[in-house]
């Protein structure tokens, strides 16, 4: 029996939408991709990793942003990092079945996708306005808050996919079950909780709200955490909004390497990742 | 004893169980302190915007919401435009968005060739991961010059003079505006919604699927008549996700939004939205009113998005159950 013409021309069209969806959204990746690479690639020069940021009308480099932003995630790392293992080790391990774990597992979804200039008022609130003035360490305070959710829910995903039998072995030897946890669960979850926290970092690496208001920016040359530090998102968002010409050179060459930096991070984990779980 | 023995001697001798135990409950406690963490600044944040908020709330009351002046100079301040502008530019990045996700996931799901579908799925996963800056930057000189240029004269000539929607097509084309700015944002919310779309259509019993087949469908009323009805709940989860986002979304809003204090009705003119607000005018808050009127803010954008949020993870967390998942 052949099925009638409608319903035939209703399946054609439905799978032409469906391709054109995604012809439209690798469309604008391209587009978005291509003009980055182009505007940053024209941007380039030797003395962008050498020169700090010029005054307007001078030519420079953004050597002063991108040592404040690598500290910053650094630091960053340093300090959610270790929070979020271990806060989704109390999920996935000790704390599984709790209701205080279910509470938490549910609100750090909403705190992972929540507005991240909210964190930066918040750590303003907490941090900048006790101490009384901006600083590189607020702006990191500020980035491992964002960073912690994202390592919370990586991590107890990570633990949760590793089977019950091992645990069972471990128990059945005598051990304790920090052991279990720290010698035999974390281990065969490692390369999971790593790709996590690398993820993060890149994550991190862009976000520009929870900066605006902790780090500020610097136009000069500063390695005290304890003073506005300068660092790459705010350098791009300030000088892309500027009326100077040289800024916009400087933002496009920024927001390039940002870029490669960002979606580099983003594809070696996935690669990584996807190789570790063919072995 | 072999010399293996020795190395597996930590494993198979059992621990001092005095110091053994004593180290497993340091080791819980680290562990719960920390997910205790995730809770306290989820309350943390609620409460410090409250409190940074309260002068302006007390001072203005509900005219805080219901007030159309920015005053900086006269200290009035009303959020309805950052508001309206926040609530106008997630619809506009939604109703582009849901159905552009909806299909991917089903191009994913059912058309691609197999070998095409993990790469084509880490591009548009890939749409995420480009930071908010480099979306805000290419929308201000790149999307909205297009726009003026193109689009918008477009729209106003051919939709301008509609019985309705006529007025929200009226005006100057500048290329920044509420338009550009839900176009940007449609696009950032796109690898959100469908990556949760692809994920729960994919986990449609096949049985389901083959009995549709067997009845005669097409694969259009494959779509339509199983797999969205049985995804339903999970589908509005994404959407309320992508909402989450869009509405919180600051950046890429904040360079293409154009920071005006007036209410419009056309969507090609510039506008505010609340986080925009927040990052173009915080550091310039010179009087304890102005700053707490931005924290207020920040607390309303924080209360809607954690409402938002929460229906998102309860409507995805029902077809969890129903697929027999457990987180």
């Amino acid at each position: 029996m052949a099925i009638p013409a409608r319903r035939r021309v209703a399946d054609v069209l439905a799978f032409a939408f469906a391709s054109f969806a995604t012809l439209f959204g690798l469309f604008w990746l391209a587009w978005i991709l291509w003009t980055t690479f182009v505007q940053g690639a024209a941007a380039l020069t030797p003395t962008l990793f050498t020169q700090m940021t010029p005054p307007p009308g001078a030519s420079g480099g953004l050597l002063n942003a991108f040592y404040g932003s690598a500290v910053m995630i650094l630091l960053g790392l340093l300090i959610g990092a270790p929070l979020g293992v271990a806060a989704g080790t109390y999920l996935a391990e000790h704390g599984r079945y709790s209701r205080v774990a279910a509470i938490v597992s549910f609100v750090n979804d909403i705190l992972l996708s929540a507005p991240s200039i909210v964190i930066g008022l918040f750590v303003y609130e907490i941090v900048v306005r006790t101490q009384g003035h901006f600083s590189g360490f607020a702006g990191a305070i500020a980035l491992a808050i964002i960073l912690l959710p994202i390592v919370v829910r990586t991590t107890e995903e990570a633990l949760r996919l590793v089977p019950d039998q091992m645990r069972e072995a471990g128990f059945s030897l005598g051990l304790p079950r920090w052991r279990v946890t720290s010698r035999i669960i974390y281990k065969a979850a490692l390369s999971a909780i790593l790709t996590g926290i690398l993820l993060g970092a890149a994550r991190i690496a862009g976000e520009t709200a929870p900066l605006l208001f902790t780090a500020l920016n610097n136009q000069f040359w500063s390695a005290n955490l304890n003073a506005a530090l300068a660092n790459v998102p705010v350098v791009i968002f300030q000088y892309a909004m500027s009326p100077y010409d040289e800024w916009h050179t400087l933002a496009w060459a920024g927001a390039f390497v940002l870029t490669i930096f960002v979606l580099g991070l983003n594809l070696l984990v996935r690669l990584l990742a996807r190789r570790g779980m063919r072995k | 004893m072999n010399p293996t023995a020795a190395s597996n001697g930590e494993l198979t001798a059992r621990a001092p169980a005095k110091s053994g135990e004593r180290v497993d409950r340091i080791f819980h406690l680290v562990t719960a302190a920390s997910a205790w963490l995730v809770l306290l600044l989820l309350g943390g944040v609620a409460v410090s915007m409250a409190i940074g908020g309260r002068l302006a709330f007390e001072t203005f009351g509900w005219r805080f919401v219901t007030g159309m002046d920015w005053d900086v100079v006269g200290a009035k301040f009303g959020a309805l435009v950052p508001i309206y502008g926040t609530l106008v530019t997630s619809a506009i990045a939604l109703i582009i968005a849901v159905p552009v996700s909806i299909g991917i996931a089903l191009f994913l799901t059912d058309i691609a060739p197999r070998w095409s579908r993990g790469p084509i799925a880490i591009a548009i996963e890939l749409l995420a991961a480009v930071p908010s800056i480099i979306y805000g930057m290419w929308g201000l000189f790149i999307l909205a010059p297009f726009m003026a240029a193109n689009v918008e004269p477009w729209l106003t000539e051919h939709l301008g003079d509609w019985a309705i929607i006529g007025p929200l097509f009226q005006g100057p084309p500048i290329g920044i505006g509420m338009l550009t700015a839900g176009i940007v944002l449609g696009i950032m919310v796109i690898p959100f919604i469908s990556s949760v779309a692809r994920d729960v259509f994919s986990a449609v019993p096949p049985a389901l699927r083959e009995s549709a087949v067997a009845l005669g469908s097409t694969r259009w009323e494959i779509l339509s008549r199983v797999t969205l009805p049985y995804t339903r709940s999970a589908i509005i989860g994404a959407v309320f996700l992508g909402l989450g986002r869009a509405l919180g979304e600051t950046m890429a809003v904040t360079f293409v939004l154009g920071n005006a204090h007036e209410l419009s009705a056309s969507l090609l003119m510039p506008s505010n939205s609340i986080a925009a607000a927040i990052a173009n005018e915080f550091t310039e808050a010179d009087t304890e009113l102005y700053r707490s009127s931005l924290i207020a803010l920040g607390f309303l954008l924080f209360i809607v998005t954690f409402i938002v949020l929460t229906i998102a993870k309860l409507l995805l967390l029902r077809i969890n159950r129903q697929l027999g998942r457990t987180s």
